[in-house]
């Protein structure tokens, strides 16, 4: 090819490529009717008491947002501790079929109980910093998202994420995580894990709302966010919550 | 010119997170949501008494969806599996105190769940009123123990005299070993029971003064 061909393509290609992005991605983004990110922050509160196990929510997690069916992929999932007297502490995944319940004649169990988990949606999130090409970011409405077209697969977000929120989706080879089902967000429907939840463990809402069953949550217990030291600001936060959860 | 050649999406940013902001949008609902059954299915007002009053219609009868859009063709599956039940119901030592759990190999054993309780208003088992207004403790510890299932004259005979004047006329309570026996001892017929050797076990006492009744070990 000659030099000045050559020159001509990569302007008409640019040229091409400025025209056509303008009028896909001006489409892609008009939002649906009615919904103004602005008036929303989202955040969650979990009852760590009333977590009974049942692994219901991981289940309609998986059905609403086609999580792979094997069971080493969550956006959300249970753990079980037990701690027993002489301070050793096991977690398993109620849903990895580690899950073994102890005979409560095991003498030694000192305490045992659930503890929900999902994406903190971090107000300062570690993934969002570490991301080399920006597919990860922080919306307005406050959820962490993840760009399945530019995410490049490189694993940085899936080992910065102090809570192991993330992972490699086996067939998109892209990160993959919590949305707080932003699709149903939107629409004002509740997270399929907090839809679903029959004992109401999970309360689903705005966090700077004054009058919500989320702020009335965090107005009559004392809360707790995971590993606070980080600074990472989750708007995930726990009551109930058991000094050797991690 | 510059700004006119390069696309708009490899200067701002922006423009890749709405369109992803947008792709998540459109994603396709699957749990309806219980408003959208109720808009339908206002009979259910049942529910709306009882224990599972709070219970998202999904949780039991999965994304509902696609009924919503086509009533006739799609149909959500009510469960009728013991399995299912138990996923919340079974005994684990992490649940929360006071929840209502049961052993799915003694309690009631091979019946669906739905025999006995209805799913849109499940009723624990009861002690009688006239016993619990009393012992409404002793009522309270049962009713999550293996014992849950007997009355309370399998092992107690109260007089009628009892009500009238508790402290003068008593209930009796099993005076030999071998009434525990009777589905406790190694002989016993009676299936999944734990049994020991009355023989060798336990001495000279009674069972219940090492074991409580109303609440025995879980084996």
């Amino acid at each position: 090819m000659k030099r000045s061909s050559f020159i001509r393509k990569c302007f008409e290609y640019a040229a091409q490529g400025s025209i056509l992005s303008r009028l896909f991605v001006s489409k892609a983004a008009a939002t649906p009717e009615g919904y103004n990110a602005s008036k929303h922050y989202y955040g969650m509160g979990i009852q760590v008491d009333k977590c009974i196990g049942c692994g219901r929510c991981v289940e309609a997690c998986k059905e609403e947002n086609d999580v792979p069916r094997v069971p080493f992929f969550f956006r959300t999932w249970v753990e079980r501790y037990t701690i027993r007297k002489k301070g050793e502490v096991t977690v398993q995944n109620i849903d990895r079929g580690e899950a073994v319940v102890e005979s409560a004649a095991e003498k030694d169990i000192l305490r045992s109980f659930f503890v929900p988990k999902l994406c903190n949606q971090c107000d300062n999130p570690p993934c969002v910093q570490v991301c080399p090409v920006g597919a990860t970011f922080k919306t307005e409405d406050g959820v962490i998202l993840v760009d399945e077209d530019r995410c490049i697969g490189c694993r940085y977000c899936i080992q910065a994420c102090p809570y192991g929120a993330r992972y490699l989706h086996p067939e998109k080879q892209t990160a993959d995580k919590c949305t707080f089902c932003y699709h149903r967000i939107t629409k004002g429907l509740l997270p399929a894990c907090v839809e679903v939840c029959p004992t109401q463990a999970r309360i689903f809402g705005d966090v700077r709302s004054s009058a919500s069953p989320l702020a009335r949550f965090k107005r009559m217990n004392k809360m707790h966010v995971l590993k606070p030291f980080l600074n990472t600001e989750p708007k995930v936060s726990y009551s109930g919550l058991d000094g050797e959860v991690r | 010119m510059v700004r006119a050649i390069v696309p708009p999406s490899m200067r701002d940013e922006q423009v890749h997170r709405d369109s992803t902001v947008a792709k998540e949008m459109s994603r396709t609902v699957r749990y309806a949501g219980s408003e959208e059954c109720a808009a339908c299915h206002a009979e259910y007002t049942v529910k709306q008494g009882g224990y599972h009053k709070n219970l998202s219609c999904g949780t039991c009868h999965g994304p509902g969806k696609g009924h919503v859009d086509d009533p006739t063709e799609t149909k959500p599956v009510p469960p009728r599996k013991r399995e299912f039940c138990a996923l919340c119901h079974a005994y684990n030592p992490s649940r929360p105190t006071g929840f209502p759990q049961i052993n799915p190999v003694i309690h009631n054993p091979l019946k669906p769940c739905v025999n006995c309780h209805n799913p849109h208003d499940p009723k624990p088992s009861r002690v009688p009123r006239e016993c619990e207004a009393c012992h409404a403790e002793i009522a309270r510890t049962k009713a999550v123990s293996p014992h849950v299932l007997l009355e309370c004259t399998t092992c107690h005979a109260v007089p009628q005299q009892h009500k009238v004047a508790p402290r003068a006329v008593k209930a009796t309570i099993p005076g030999e070993r071998q009434f525990c026996g009777k589905c406790h001892s190694t002989d016993s017929k009676a299936q999944h029971t734990p049994k020991v050797d009355l023989a060798t076990h336990g001495e000279k006492y009674l069972c219940w003064q090492c074991h409580y009744p109303h609440m025995p070990e879980i084996e």
